[in-house]
């Protein structure tokens, strides 16, 4: 991991705070944590979305994040990709972070592969655009206007995107959302693989309890502006969605966002 | 599709009804045959004869008009007069001049109000201090009619060429100020925060995000622009000019020829149509991006 960031009116870093990752993936190498959260506090005009919250996030883990809309997942989101600022408590991220946002966000203005290798220092490189565009299956489109493309396409140019810039912590918020049910089955193997093959910590914002056993190492439930529950899923993978225990644990994790289903 | 009679179909529904069924089937009703539509008859007017049509029809009447001696050529002169009248002036050379010398006009002092409008429109469309100082006071230069400036124009700058250019650089930055500063606030915000997690700067976010986001506002302010300039430029040379399409028309009207002033506002109109036109092929080039851009 290269240099960590801290995204704080008055940051207090303590560096000797380096364990307490509750479960580690199978990326997961000692050292300091890829995300550290203490006593994170939000509120917009006096109420508050974010209280007091705690999250640890180790090397190379994928942690989902699940709640109800409005619960402040999107908002925690935003705080660790330093896009709010009016915060206070402490939060530690790796300087080198990317986001996929629930939109795909391309510039219409820009090519394909301009928009993977915006903001990058340097000229821009067709060469290393069109290799991570490859890696997630759509390298033939580099050079087109993003409009041509589909919702699914568009997604997957954003996680080339957030890839080319080799981040320590992806930050994923509802990729998935508003692609079609086939699509979105696509897509979620294709983040899978890819974070086996690149090996940066997750964090996967989502409201699909499925998509959150099915890909990640621990899933979280966020309420009332905390972390309300957590739990390790120690699936082997590629998961079966058959698996009594995947059943199980998808049931458990419904009834802590209250939906009961009579398993 | 084939249709059966009605009273076919009615009897079949009729006939499928004893099947054992929980909850009764509500009857079917009356039933209507979807005929393909029908196909247009191949001796049709291409549409853009029709359409050419109307004016045609009017040039025709006004030719009418004019022969049968109804309309007088004091009044207004015949579209055959016209003709003559606008191949003289451009044969004895005075009709180019005039070209030449409103062109002039119009390139100085649209290049003057597009670097204000431009300056402007940036400094208030990237600065939040900019705003408060500039779009307010532009907003207030906007509410006072410009032609209306005209008498303090010939006060400031004399009678001359000045205050045709001002005139016109005027009536260019107004319009255009106000669609390029809303262009530069309309870029959505979503892609302003995706860039700078992508980690461009302040400067880089004005470069790849908000400039070229507020581009298609830029156009349609040109286009306002450009029509205005022409405007700005007919009022500019009713004020002592010695040259230009303006001239030429006062001239004409000491004399009444009429034949005259039309070739002049058929020159105007053509002016500004050539302008549109060059706008419209650019807007192609540069907007080839936009998901709703159909072509110019």
């Amino acid at each position: 991991m290269t240099g960590a960031e801290i995204l704080a009116p008055d940051p207090i870093t303590d560096s000797g705070h380096a364990t307490a990752a509750t479960t580690t993936g199978p990326n997961t190498v000692t050292g300091p944590n890829a995300v550290t959260v203490r006593g994170l506090t939000r509120a917009f005009d006096g109420r508050v979305v974010i209280d007091g919250l705690d999250l640890t996030i180790a090397p190379g883990e994928f942690v989902a994040l699940l709640g109800h809309s409005g619960c402040g997942k999107s908002t925690l989101l935003r705080v660790l990709s330093g896009l709010d600022t009016e915060i206070s408590g402490e939060v530690t991220v790796p300087r080198k972070r990317a986001v996929a946002f629930q939109a795909p966000r391309l510039l219409p203005w820009k090519r394909v592969w301009r928009n993977v290798v915006l903001g990058l220092p340097g000229r821009p490189d067709r060469a290393l655009a069109t290799r991570y565009l490859d890696e997630v299956g759509i390298a033939a489109r580099a050079g087109d206007w993003p409009k041509t493309l589909s919702g699914g396409e568009a997604q997957r140019v954003a996680l080339a995107r957030a890839l080319v810039r080799e981040p320590a912590l992806l930050l994923l918020d509802e990729p998935f959302g508003a692609l079609d049910a086939l699509t979105r089955v696509k897509a979620q193997q294709l983040v899978a693989d890819l974070w086996q093959r690149h090996g940066c910590a997750v964090l996967l914002v989502t409201h699909d309890v499925e998509e959150a056993v099915r890909l990640a190492d621990r899933v979280l439930v966020m309420r009332d502006g905390k972390i309300a529950h957590a739990s390790p899923v120690d699936l082997p993978r590629p998961r079966d969605i058959t698996d009594p225990r995947f059943v199980r644990l998808r049931a458990r994790l419904l009834a802590e966002l209250g939906v009961e289903t009579g398993h | 599709m084939t249709a059966a009679p009605p009273g076919m179909a009615e009897l079949e529904a009729a006939t499928a009804a004893p099947t054992p069924v929980p909850t009764p089937v509500p009857a079917v009703g009356d039933l209507v045959t979807i005929r393909p539509a029908r196909r247009r008859s191949g001796l049709s007017v291409p549409r853009p004869a029709r359409r050419a049509l109307g004016p045609l029809l009017v040039l025709l009447g006004w030719y009418l008009a004019g022969a049968t001696g109804v309309l007088s050529a004091n009044t207004l002169a015949s579209p055959a007069d016209v003709l003559k009248q606008g191949w003289e002036l451009v044969r004895k050379g005075q009709l180019p001049s005039a070209i030449s010398a409103s062109g002039q006009r119009v390139v100085i002092g649209f290049a003057i109000g597009a670097v204000i409008a431009v300056t402007l429109a940036l400094v208030a469309g990237l600065f939040r201090l900019g705003e408060d100082l500039v779009d307010a006071t532009v907003g207030m230069v906007r509410t006072i009619p410009w032609v209306g400036l005209i008498p303090l124009f010939i006060i400031w700058f004399g009678i001359d060429e000045a205050p045709k250019i001002a005139l016109v650089a005027l009536g260019v930055a107004i319009p255009l100020y106000f669609n390029l500063y809303g262009g530069i606030r309309s870029v959505d915000p979503q892609l302003v925060e995706a860039g700078s997690t992508l980690g461009l700067n302040r400067w880089g976010l004005v470069r790849h995000v908000i400039l070229p986001g507020a581009l298609p506002g830029a156009m349609v302010g040109l286009r306002y622009a450009l029509g205005s300039a022409w405007l700005a430029l007919v009022f500019g040379e009713q004020i002592n000019a010695t040259n230009g399409i303006g001239y030429l028309m006062n001239n004409a009207e000491e004399f009444f020829q009429t034949d005259v002033i039309v070739v002049c506002l058929v020159t105007y109109a053509v002016l500004g149509l050539l302008c549109d036109l060059v706008v419209r092929v650019l807007s192609s080039r540069v907007l080839a991006w936009r998901p709703s851009f159909e072509g110019a």
